[in-house]
């Protein structure tokens, strides 16, 4: 009956990977979950948001409840889903909501023709804070809500410019 | 004291279940149901809501977003920021669409999406191509009714 010991012994092991896997996928769970659904860090890049945010990179932290409740409002720098590359992220300020007109120069370079727009329902209007390297609404319209995956909270790298971002 | 215990005991099983479960959701595939008729007679053929059908929508697509035209997408609505719709994409990146009028270009990061059912879909015709960043999965089967389990595509 020598087998029967070693089933014994292998059903007490079993348990016990069988606990400490289990573990590890609740804890992956749950970074997964805090990262899509709570609050996530972003590294972004590149002169589209300057002077706010820096040319060589910061790493900010974002909220992904704002959206979901319909509370991202005028003037709040959000995570937005590319409408012309759907696995890049771009981070740009909020503008105007549905509703809203608006009137922008087509290129902010070339004199001063000047455009008015009203955004449409279920939409919402996103710009650059650099609008001479941006490419945001004014090129590809107002983007659906359902874009938005993140508001901005705060910078937390370089450290020299640590804090909320205005 | 017992009571307490076993309490404590099944809310840690339905919170482990519960957040296990959302993640399988959000990564693997996810069941949802069908609800109108704009893609009869594919999904729901009889006007019946108890008798709707329920779909396995499939969440690896959107790791690099690659859809191919046919495909049937759970996509969330670029005009009511709560409602998601199902419709099967007709058109892809850089092709030619035509509509009532005339032959629309679809944009790069966009895709024209149509019902099965014409007549009573809303869908591209009336609010244009969608980005691609819109759609939240793929459907792949259909799982209940049992007399309707099939492969979609």
């Amino acid at each position: 009956m020598r087998w029967l010991r070693y089933l014994n012994q292998w059903r007490g092991t079993a348990k016990e990977a069988f606990e400490q896997v289990s573990i590890v996928a609740k804890f992956l769970c749950l970074i997964h979950l805090t990262d899509r659904y709570i609050i996530s860090s972003t590294h972004v890049q590149g002169p589209s948001m300057l002077p706010t945010l820096n040319l060589t990179g910061d790493v900010i932290l974002a909220e992904h409840l704002s959206h979901r409740f319909g509370k991202i409002g005028l003037g709040d720098i959000v995570l937005v889903r590319s409408p012309t590359d759907p696995t890049r992220m771009v981070t740009k300020r909020v503008l105007g909501l549905e509703g809203h007109r608006l009137s922008f120069s087509a290129d902010p370079l070339a004199g001063d023709g000047s455009v008015s727009v009203v955004v449409p329902k279920g939409h919402v209007w996103i710009q650059g804070d650099n609008l001479y390297a941006s490419t945001d609404s004014r090129n590809f319209g107002p983007v659906p809500y359902n874009l938005i995956e993140g508001k901005a909270l705060l910078r937390v790298w370089p450290p020299r410019f640590f804090g909320s971002l205005r | 004291m017992g009571i307490q215990n076993l309490l404590w005991q099944v809310t840690k099983k339905a919170f482990t279940g519960g957040i296990i479960g959302l993640t399988i959701s959000d990564r693997c595939c996810s069941v949802v149901p069908v609800r109108g008729d704009s893609m009869s007679p594919t999904f729901n053929p009889q006007r019946n809501s108890y008798l709707d059908d329920y779909v396995l929508v499939e969440k690896f697509c959107l790791q690099d977003y690659k859809f191919a035209r046919g495909d049937v997408v759970v996509f969330s609505s670029p005009t009511h920021y709560r409602d998601r719709y199902i419709k099967r994409i007709v058109g892809l990146p850089g092709e030619w669409i035509s509509s009532s009028r005339d032959v629309i270009r679809v944009p790069e990061g966009h895709c024209w999406v149509e019902g099965d059912n014409k007549a009573s879909s809303l869908d591209s015709r009336t609010f244009g191509p969608i980005p691609l960043g819109l759609i939240r999965g793929r459907v792949t089967n259909v799982v209940w009714p049992p007399q309707r389990v099939s492969k979609i595509g």
